[in-house]
């Protein structure tokens, strides 16, 4: 396999409901990310596109194709990515293996989402459709719903009584939000503290309105290369050297293993192995936080803190810049918010800021030398994870 | 090869009350809802077999904001149980005040199953789909 880096990117600001189209939006990230590339439209061999609910909210399919001619990659292979809030990552991926394999050199992959446009009821149905249509959703499930019922489980499976958990999920989004105030990009630009966090509308019992992201419109692209087309193209390639990427059927299937989601578990050990790096190698790490508990179950399938104990690690700060490591200087899914076919790729963009040292000072990770994303489609079905490394 | 129990029939036996599963012939691990082999070992030599539909509860939540067309149902209780044959099983709980389902009411409680609620589906769901339903035992 060759080395492949980021040789450029591009995001939109994501946001709530906006009238640029996909298409718009898409070429907005994508042309950024060719000029921070220096490269044109010509030079891209193939365009690799999350995109997941374009029929719904434009009545939009095949994005991709569509996405690439607007921005003059005419008649390249152009591929659409589903795999739930886990597409742009799933894309980013399957672009470095193609890269990787030697099949390509040069190509562009992102994606692009306008959920909020949407508004919040056919929203909440069509995410509704990651789960099991045939077998679960007739009980009424909805995403909340899922990451509710992992929060009850978390409490009773490590003995964390709920109200000390909510606690602790608070404080996951008032750091969310904390960070989200300085970039922006970001689509929930405010303070919020706990107790604004603990008032707020219960959506899903135990889990708030300010435990959840938001939907969100926007775009992220990336361009990659070989790294010898890379070293000619910029001085700072961002090189992924490690990926992994693992399935799962319906929640309930998952049983005693919850709420930790075993897709994840796999996904990230083939990309620490790949890279030949453990977590306490990692400096910064932008994971999937759709809702605050989420980031708990993710940080400690990650490796980073024991189980049970990662809402005590956000309460102390070991979560934080400056902690064990920085989790979500973005905002993340939270605060910088949540276009899910966009999303992992939002993810290697903040990534590749921070390793070359670019985002807003006071959510800078001094010296971040190494990166992971981690990212999750639906109730566990896609779990997709990168880890991105300074390549000088 | 044949499918040995699709969801047109474990959804009929639903609406009966009848909660229908799968029995590996192999490692005797017990499927349900349906799948093409056993969820365990991936044989496809598989008997169907009528659940208990006795269990308890492992999760749970009071979904207080539901997907569009559906908003006529909050708040109503989904949960994970975990059957006495072994599977998880997602369903909805009735006969429990939504608004009064906390963990210490309802957490590992025995439930049963009861009259299936359906849902009469949308334009997105090919039509409709039955939810297995518990009641507390009492």
């Amino acid at each position: 396999m060759r080395k492949v880096a980021v040789v450029g990117v591009g995001e939109t600001k994501f946001s709530g409901p906006q009238e640029r189209t996909s298409v718009e939006l898409f070429a907005e990230a994508a042309t950024d990310a060719l000029a921070e590339s220096n490269l044109k439209p010509e030079d891209i061999q193939a365009l690799f596109l999350g995109n997941v609910l374009g029929d719904f909210s434009e009545g939009q399919g095949s994005m991709q194709a569509f996405a690439a001619e607007n921005i003059g990659c005419f008649n390249v292979p152009a591929n659409r990515y589903e795999g739930a809030c886990a597409s742009a990552s799933m894309a980013v991926r399957d672009a470095w293996m193609w890269v990787a394999s030697g099949f390509y050199d040069v190509v562009l992959t992102g994606g692009v989402e306008r959920a909020a446009t949407m508004g919040t009821p056919l929203a909440t149905r069509t995410f509704a459709m990651f789960s099991d249509s045939r077998y679960e959703f007739p009980s009424g499930i909805t995403f909340p719903a899922v990451f509710a019922m992992l929060a009850h489980l978390y409490s009773a499976r490590y003995g964390v009584p709920l109200p000390r958990l909510k606690e602790q999920m608070a404080a996951v989004s008032v750091q969310s939000y904390k960070h989200g105030m300085f970039n922006p990009q970001a689509h929930l630009r405010k303070e919020v503290n706990m107790e604004a966090v603990l008032s707020s509308f219960m959506v899903s019992t135990p889990i708030q309105l300010h435990d959840c992201c938001p939907f969100s419109d926007g775009a992220a692209a990336l361009v990659l290369a070989t790294e010898e087309v890379a070293r000619k193209l910029t001085s700072k390639p961002v090189f992924v050297v490690g990926t992994g990427q693992a399935s799962n059927g319906p929640l309930a299937n998952q049983q005693e293993y919850l709420p930790r989601l075993r897709a994840r578990e796999l996904s990230a050990k083939q990309a620490y192995d790949m890279a030949g790096l453990k977590p306490e190698d990692i400096d910064i790490c932008e994971l999937h936080d759709c809702f605050s508990i989420a980031s708990l179950i993710a940080a400690e399938s990650l490796g980073f803190f024991d189980y049970g104990t990662s809402g005590e690690a956000w309460v102390k700060g070991e979560a934080d810049i400056g902690g064990r490591v920085a989790i979500n200087p973005s905002g993340g899914l939270k605060s910088k918010g949540h276009p899910i076919g966009a999303t992992g790729a939002g993810q290697v963009y903040e990534i590749a800021r921070q390793l070359r040292g670019e985002v807003e000072p006071e959510r800078q990770v001094e010296g971040a030398k190494i990166g992971l994303t981690d990212t999750l489609g639906g109730d566990g079905c896609t779990l997709v994870n990168m880890i991105l490394q300074r390549g000088w | 090869m044949e499918y040995k129990l699709t969801f047109k029939e474990y959804s009929e036996a639903l609406k009966q009350k009848k909660l229908l599963g799968l029995k590996c012939k192999g490692c005797g691990t017990i499927t349900v809802p349906p799948k093409m082999v056993c969820r365990r070992c991936a044989s496809p030599e598989l008997e169907v077999l009528e659940l208990k539909g006795t269990g308890s509860i492992q999760t749970f939540t009071t979904c207080n904001v539901a997907s569009e067309g559906r908003e006529g149902e909050v708040p109503y209780i989904i949960l994970l149980v975990e059957l006495d044959e072994g599977p998880w099983l997602m369903g909805n709980l009735i006969g429990v005040d939504p608004e009064k389902a906390t963990m210490e009411a309802l957490m590992g409680k025995r439930v049963k199953m009861t009259e299936t609620r359906i849902f009469p589906g949308d334009k997105y769901s090919a039509g409709e789909g039955a939810s297995p339903t518990f009641v507390l035992e009492t």
